[in-house]
């Protein structure tokens, strides 16, 4: 850990989820001053309906300011959960810290005559569950990036990636996680683009990687592990290919590879398209969806085109229906989610096929701001667009993420420019195929394990 | 000779400030930390709590050994820079030896302003700037029945504070025609008075000792006007000047202070100054002002350390606004900005004489906030400072923002700049 100590837990808050209700004071009110005055609580909601509502609340600064400025050294940045901790036996009340901060983060309680700080409640934080309307939050995916930080980056440390793009987080992190003892292989698309084959004649990775073909990957990778089986080595055979790759030319040997319970683990990083050669269609691709070979406008003799016309394949059900150890989907929106299920897969991949689709948003090609990749994540979980779950044949299908109350699946589509022609005609079709799709792996989910 | 990459002068707010900055680029460029006090780093400001017993002396530490071997810190307390010779990179030290450096921050604070008063260096008296100066003061007020401060600025009347409640009767001597002059208006200065008064203390508001002589209580005071007074305890709050002795015979241009860029660097190369020493320019004016407040010590160290250490990061200094917050018999006043109307500007006050709650907002003739004072009243000073440093525009809420300021700062911050 350096002058900033690592990751830590954290108190998030959505505004477009918040009502101004005042729940979350009342609940710190009570737990941190025994009364139910809303003035006393260490989180303040302010704003109006009219404008929307936001947030004061200590930010635990990593470099806090308040800290800086206190004489009295009462105030300390706490490098094992890294909650600011205010000390009232050193406090003189000078009020300096108040001066300090620039979020409100830190004030006055009238009732006590003395600074207010949130502490988190020691890590379970009374605001959050208080929140009707899951405002708040408590991310915790923290121990993550603490723990994954001390190990090994296997990855190049420059990459052609677009900016935005998610999947060099997941190609650092799922290389870490699988270790040294791997082999990779990356057949065309945006993994090698992104320099996993390397340049200049040395390879983009500290393991060994090859370059197979669109058709062969799954192929070539279960006779590479069955060479290294053969010489007594134990190693992770590991493919990270692209949702065309996977589902379009390259199906025929993985289908073939799980159906033989290659010991392989493959993960598919599902961006919805060819996207590093031009962002053409793939059968990954969902309806009226724009892409480069599915465009928008005047269409030949006249017909009109309004994006793809056919709905997308559903490559981890066909996975589930080849029986594999292990099958899921998962989202770099969720990390604690994907880690639970790469840690499953790294283990199913010793005994037979694990696989592993994750949802990939592509900036470039979905037509969104850099910044967004990890919000229209969320939103295609939020609204159901896709659905995380894992399978294995003992215990079956099962959703890890459920959405009970999903928003309207408009809410993602309007997050990026590749759907912003749709007709309401296409748009209740999308809207009817998510309900669909729910209720089929609904179905799914509710059979017997086999 | 020793040599270091990094030489801090001084072991207070700035002088950490630039080490944290320093290491956060550079973790491993040799650094020196140099201070004349023999204790570990502490802050002036908590030396009021000391004298009153309510901080514990070994309790106050900004940071500890550890902290300075983790960070790869030299320490060298009890070790006063004697001169600097800038023309060829090094330090003299009180005891004559020499250090070497390649940069050098000069972060030595400032030292009590003894006024020339004839007869004050014929009785003893004390003054409160160091932390041996407070644990001395701690001792005297146990025993004092009849003391007298001089100077009513926020260090005496801490001190007035804490003798009147160890039950000393108690003068404050003030030359201003007020208390907190420069701190505070004369309806807050008025407000501080009349707690002071309701607690006992005699306040002798725009009035000037001119005579000390030894008497067998302790001292005869005489002021102006012939009263005498008697004190078993004199405490000289009358101000404080930068300590800058050292640069004598150096090239380093100073005025009242240690005269610094935007980048806190002096007129001199690979040298630079922070905190209550140096002279930098004002936020309301380009004029170079003397801003000897804790908030902007850091925020220089921090502007030091960081051109010191070439971090690509750093950013021009705003220039200084005053912001003082100041607590009396369990009562809050807080001052951010300047109290001065600008040309055009308007100045809104708003007194409640039965809670004693006051609030004054200056605004300039755009509504940008520039001044904001409140006793009693409280709003969030480091969000009214940024409402200042940032020239907000409060036209759309100007009304309500004078009635809740606490409200609507926090709204506008979690709006601009969350």
């Amino acid at each position: 850990m350096g002058m900033f100590g690592g990751a830590y837990n954290t108190i998030a808050f959505d505004a477009n989820k918040c009502d101004g209700c005042g729940d979350c004071m009342t609940a710190c009110a009570t737990a941190k001053t025994g009364t139910v005055d809303q003035s006393r609580s260490r989180i303040q909601i302010v704003g109006s309906e009219a404008e929307g509502f936001e947030l004061a609340l200590c930010r635990q600064c990593a470099d806090p300011k308040c800290v800086t400025v206190c004489p009295a050294a009462a105030l300390t940045k706490n490098y094992a959960n890294g909650v600011i901790d205010w000390n009232a036996d050193k406090c003189v009340d000078c009020l300096l810290c108040t001066v300090g901060c620039a979020y409100a983060g830190i004030a006055l309680d009238a009732g006590t005559g003395h600074v207010a700080k949130c502490d988190t409640c020691d890590g379970a934080p009374a605001c959050v569950p208080a929140c009707p309307h899951d405002a708040l939050t408590y991310v915790t995916t923290s121990r993550i990036y603490n723990e994954v930080g001390d190990w090994e980056d296997l990855f190049a440390p420059g990459l052609a990636g677009c900016q935005g793009c998610n999947t060099e987080l997941l190609m650092r992190h799922t290389l870490r996680r699988v270790g040294p003892e791997t082999v990779l292989a990356t057949p065309p698309g945006c993994v090698p683009g992104m320099g996993s084959v390397g340049f200049n004649g040395t390879t983009g990775t500290k393991i060994p990687v090859f370059h197979p073909l669109l058709t062969n990957t799954a192929a070539m990778l279960a006779g590479v592990k069955r060479q290294y089986k053969r010489v007594g080595r134990d190693v992770t055979a590991l493919a990270i290919a692209g949702d065309g790759g996977a589902s379009d030319v390259g199906f025929q040997s993985l289908s073939g590879a799980a159906e033989r319970n290659e010991q392989i683990l493959f993960m598919v990083v599902d961006n919805e398209g060819y996207m590093n050669t031009g962002m053409q269609r793939s059968s990954c691709t969902p309806y009226g969806a724009w892409t480069s070979t599915t465009p928008i406008g005047k269409g030949p003799g006249n017909i009109p085109s309004q994006g793809k016309t056919q709905d997308a394949k559903n490559l981890p059900l066909i996975m589930v229906n080849h029986r594999c150890e292990y099958v899921a989907t998962a989202s770099t929106a969720y990390m604690e989610d994907l880690y639970d299920k790469l840690d499953k897969a790294i283990q199913a991949s010793k005994r037979g096929f694990a696989y592993l689709h994750v949802y990939s948003p592509c900036t470039t090609g979905w037509r969104f701001p850099t910044d967004q990749n990890m919000e229209v994540a969320r939103k295609a979980v939020e609204t159901n667009f896709v659905m995380l779950w894992e399978y294995n044949p003992t215990d079956g299908l099962h959703f890890t993420k459920p959405v009970d109350d999903p928003l309207p699946v408009t809410e993602y589509l309007k997050a990026m420019g590749r759907f912003r022609h749709l007709s309401p005609d296409q748009i209740s079709h999308i809207q009817g195929k998510v309900v669909e799709n729910l209720a089929f792996v609904k179905q799914m989910a509710h059979r017997e394990a086999v | 000779m020793e040599q270091t990459k990094y030489l801090v002068v001084g072991s207070s707010h700035a002088a950490l400030e630039a080490v944290t900055a320093i290491r956060m680029h550079d973790p491993d460029g040799s650094l020196t930390l140099l201070t004349r006090d023999p204790h570990l780093p502490y802050s002036p400001t908590v030396l009021p709590y000391v004298v009153s017993g309510r901080s514990a002396p070994d309790a106050i530490f900004l940071r500890d050994e550890k902290f300075f071997a983790r960070q790869k810190v030299q320490l060298k307390r009890g070790t006063a820079l004697k001169a600097l010779h800038a023309e060829r990179n090094a330090a003299e030290l009180a005891d004559g030896s020499e250090i070497a450096y390649e940069k050098i921050l000069l972060a030595t604070g400032a030292a009590p302003a003894i006024p020339p008063i004839p007869g004050l260096d014929q009785v003893s008296y004390h003054v409160l700037r160091t932390l041996d100066d407070a644990t001395k003061l701690n001792a005297a007020i146990k025993n004092s029945k009849q003391a007298v401060v001089l100077g009513a600025g926020l260090v005496g009347m801490h001190a007035a504070e804490n003798l009147v409640k160890a039950g000393a009767s108690v003068t404050i001597v003030e030359m201003a025609k007020q208390l907190t002059d420069g701190y505070f208006d004369a309806i807050a200065a008025g407000l501080i008075e009349k707690a002071f008064t309701d607690n006992g203390a005699r306040i002798l508001t725009g009035s000037r000792v001119v005579k000390l002589a030894p008497s067998s209580t302790g001292a005869t005071l005489t002021l102006e006007n012939g009263t005498t007074l008697e004190a078993d305890l004199l405490l000289v709050a009358t101000g404080v000047k930068p300590n800058m002795e050292y640069l004598a015979g150096s090239r380093v241009e100073h005025d009242r202070g240690i005269l610094v860029s935007d980048t806190m660097q002096t007129s001199v190369a690979n040298v630079w100054s922070a905190g209550d020493c140096a002279q930098a320019k004002g936020f309301y004016t380009d004029a170079k002002i003397m801003n000897a407040i804790l908030p902007d010590a850091t925020e220089q160290g921090r502007i030091a350390g960081m051109a010191m250490a070439e971090d690509p990061g750093l950013k021009k200094y705003p220039g200084g606004v005053p912001l003082n917050t100041y607590h009396f018999f369990g009562r809050h006043a807080i001052s951010v900005g300047s109290s001065k109307v600008p040309e055009g500007g308007e100045m809104v006050t708003r007194f409640d004489e039965a809670t004693g709650r006051y609030l004054k907002a200056i605004f300039s003739a755009d509504n940008r906030l520039t001044g904001i004072y409140g006793v009693n009243e409280f709003f969030d000073g480091g969000v009214m400072c940024q409402l200042i440093l940032r020239r907000i525009d409060l036209s759309p809420v100007k009304e309500r923002f004078l009635a809740n300021p606490l409200a609507v700062g926090r709204e506008l911050m979690s709006k601009t700049w969350r």
